[in-house]
């Protein structure tokens, strides 16, 4: 339904459409599933079906290539070279995975309550592919791009904690159930930091439209044009998103060496995997999104009005300009987000929830007022070229 | 001092069916004998109230091999194989603390190569153990990377261990009368080349955990254990030192040639997991500096003072040897009854103590505070049971 409703108010809304006059709209896949409907159900079907198949192998893709850069990157942290065996460097030792995964029982816990335990994989994997919806790869590689989509990936975020419940609670193991109340506390927590930070970069850029965040950051990023609150801003998204994902230093609700492996302990095979592939997923929707809101999602790097340098950073063809930009920051954010996770140790619960309400709260909403101050005196560099 | 004895049903009956408040209930939980933070077979009952540890209850026999039964009907040459499987990470000083026992008894003096040769395998091995234990503490504060860097090291030293033992973890090296075989022409040398690769490794253990602040945060005050507390429980080594009770018998009651290097005792203050940590730390440096300054002394000589054939008989009587092993005080007690076989041979293992100072330490702590501290005592449960 939101699929086809949401950008049709979106296009009765001319203010929002006009906002980006600078280039010319290429028109989200939903979008162009809304034109279609009004000549005929069948080419609104048509791109339906285009817009759920491409999620559906992103969504199996990036679990894929994710967990092998996962593993890469892991082993070269540790001083080993991580896969080997399966394919030239390991490249298809997560196909193989997959298979495995196939192929294995799905164990059910005798006691346990067997709808909400197979419905929670399911919900959490549901959550990160409507999150993927929104993500902006590329101008019309997107599959929704509406007006309220910084308070719908607000939403629909909060909805992968539900799954994380709903399987700790359902497994009738006291180990998944201790995991799952960890998982609740802590996400619900990181959310408000959360979407603090996404807050500083709506007021810079004064709209709530994924795509035109974007094409705000014509003159420059916003991570340097906002300088000290934009940086401010990005940690806070950083930290917040690292616990959002649940990893670590905040991957309590797993805690392997506590409890076990936490939330997923009584799951195998494939329910298990749809965990897998939604917490991968959900690495790159956080990496994507920051991409969007802090670092320009797919605009080359610019600054202000200096033509020469901005012509030099145009350099790349229309087509594959956005897709490599896009591309090298998501990655960059990606492989800080792995960085962390081999390098920290884990928070004990009582700190993890410090940190959020007594040091990231109170600074998220100091640097939301001074981020205010800040555009609204237009403190910021190249102001007046929005 | 008061000791309350009751059996784990009787606690478990008190529990069940009685909640303190209508809204919250105690509840137990089996952390072991399968958990991947008790490093192998313990088990530990707790009581918890939400994430608190009310009570702490180590079960233990699940590794029960009857080492100490087994060596009544065995020679005190062959007592001595079985002392590997004890503590398998302090393998030659535990051969050593029954070859040291025996030639007490025996009257038996080993020339001063041997016992050069002893000092410095006992501190390559304590180095060793101490290399494992802290990439396993890592490990169980959540941080994967640290076990690797210290079984890379590890590895390092057990190479040049190997190359004239031949084993690498039951290393069954040191026998009554002398050693199981000469030090191999290389071993010098690469020892000095494991020290000057070791230093600077130390340091980089200091830059991944010890100066980590998620490091400090979580072992600063947890697990604190009194002076008091540590000697009433029978503490010994680290956990005792950690403790700021400097009691160390290499210093106190030298044995080999301890008494003729220069060593310092690194003892904490507060008693806390963190002074455990950083005593464990500094002690590698100092074991470096014990070995260097043995290295380049060893005295010409057998390695066997004489060939003893297997039958060493121990005149009729009472013996009690110790010395200080990796994880603390390790006593051998033979009863003789003038035959080739100990009538009994009781071993009064480290860890059995350490082990049980982790319920007055941890009373109502977090879960995850019970890992790290029990992490801090540095358990190798096969010496619990033995």
């Amino acid at each position: 339904m939101n699929l086809i409703s949401t950008p049709l108010l979106a296009q009765a809304d001319p203010a929002s459409a006009g906002a980006a006059p600078s280039m010319e709209r290429v028109p989200t896949v939903s979008e162009r599933a809304a034109e279609a409907l009004q000549h005929g159900i069948w080419g609104a079907a048509f791109y339906i079906v285009i817009g759920l198949v491409a999620v559906l192998i992103v969504v199996s893709v990036l679990g894929l290539v994710m967990s092998y850069i996962e593993r890469k990157v892991a082993g070269h942290f540790q001083c080993r070279l991580g896969p080997m065996r399966v394919g030239p460097h390991g490249i298809l030792q997560s196909l193989a995975d997959g298979i495995k995964l196939l192929f294995k029982e799905g164990i059910e816990p005798g006691h346990g309550d067997k709808v909400i335990f197979i419905g929670a994989p399911i919900f959490s994997i549901t959550a990160t592919i409507l999150l993927l919806a929104i993500v902006p790869v590329a101008p019309g590689i997107q599959v929704v791009d509406m007006n309220v989509g910084v308070v719908y990936i607000a939403a629909v975020s909060g909805i992968g904690v539900m799954g994380i419940l709903m399987g700790g609670w359902s497994s009738d193991n006291k180990w998944s159930l201790l995991g799952a109340m960890r998982a609740g506390a802590q996400m619900i927590s990181y959310e408000i930091s959360l979407t603090i930070a996404i807050l500083v970069v709506v007021m810079f850029s004064g709209t709530l439209r994924v795509s035109e965040i974007i094409e705000s950051q014509q003159q420059g990023w916003w991570i340097w044009r906002g300088h000290g609150v934009a940086i401010v801003a990005f940690c806070l998204y950083l930290i917040a998103s690292t616990a959002e994902l649940n990893r670590t230093p905040f991957d309590l609700p797993e805690g392997e060496s506590e409890l076990t492996g936490g939330y997923h302990t009584e799951y195998s095979g494939l329910r298990f995997s749809f965990f897998f592939l939604a917490e991968f997923a959900n690495l790159f929707v956080f990496s994507a999104l920051a991409t969007t809101f802090f670092l320009g999602g797919w605009l080359p790097f610019h600054i202000g009005d200096y033509e020469g340098f901005n012509r030099v950073m145009d350099i790349l063809p229309p087509v594959i300009s956005p897709l490599f930009w896009f591309g090298i920051k998501c990655t960059a954010l990606i492989f800080l987000l792995m960085w962390f996770r081999w390098t920290f140790p884990r928070l004990r619960m009582d700190q993890l929830m410090r940190l959020e309400w007594k040091v990231l709260l109170p600074f998220g909403f100091a640097n939301l007022i001074l981020a205010a101050t800040v555009v609204l005196t237009g403190l910021y560099f190249f102001p007046t070229a929005t | 001092m008061t000791v309350e004895v009751s059996s784990l049903k009787e606690l478990v009956e008190q529990a069940s069916g009685t909640s303190g408040s209508p809204d919250t209930q105690e509840y137990f939980v089996n952390m072991g004998p399968q958990h991947p933070s008790t490093h192998g077979v313990l088990r530990l009952v707790l009581k918890l109230d939400g994430e608190r540890v009310l009570r702490c209850i180590p079960v233990l026999g699940y590794i029960h091999r009857s080492i100490e039964k087994i060596s009544e009907h065995m020679n005190y040459m062959n007592c001595v194989h079985l002392t590997d499987r004890m503590d398998y990470l302090s393998s030659i000083m535990n051969n050593w603390a029954v070859a040291k026992a025996v030639e007490e008894a025996a009257g038996i003096e080993v020339n001063d190569r041997i016992r050069y040769i002893r000092t410095i395998f006992a501190e390559l091995e304590r180095i060793q153990s101490h290399q494992l234990w802290w990439g396993v503490l890592g490990m169980d504060l959540g941080a994967f990377t640290p076990f690797l860097y210290g079984i890379r090291d590890r590895e390092v030293l057990n190479d040049v261990m190997e190359e004239t033992i031949g084993a690498r973890l039951t290393m069954n090296y040191v026998l009554p009368g002398g050693l199981m075989a000469d030090i191999h022409p290389n071993f010098v040398n690469r020892v000095k080349e494991f020290i000057k690769y070791f230093r600077p490794k130390l340091d980089e253990y200091d830059d991944l955990l010890t100066n980590n602040v998620i490091i400090q945060e979580r072992l600063r005050n947890v697990g604190v254990l009194s002076a008091q507390t540590a000697v009433q429980y029978g503490a010994t080594g680290p956990v005792l030192r950690g403790s700021g009770v400097a009691f160390d018998l290499r210093k106190d009651h030298p044995y080999g040639v301890y008494d003729q290097v220069d060593f310092e005792v690194p003892v904490g203050t507060v008693g806390d997991s963190w002074d455990r940590y950083w005593v464990r730390v500094e002690e590698m440096r100092q074991s470096l500096r014990i070995v260097e300054q043995l290295l380049d002394n060893i005295p010409p000589g057998d390695f066997l003072v004489k060939k003893l054939n297997s039958k060493i008989k121990l005149p009729e009587g009472r013996y009690y040897s110790q010395l200080e092993t990796a994880r603390g005080i390790l006593g051998v007690f033979i009863t003789s009854d003038k035959k080739d076989e100990p009538y009994r041979l009781h071993y009064r293992s480290p860890n059995f103590n350490n082990l049980w100072c982790l319920e007055p330490m941890i009373k109502g702590d977090y879960i995850a505070s019970l890992i790290g501290a029990m992490s801090s005592l540095d358990l190798v449960i096969p010496d619990i049971d033995r």
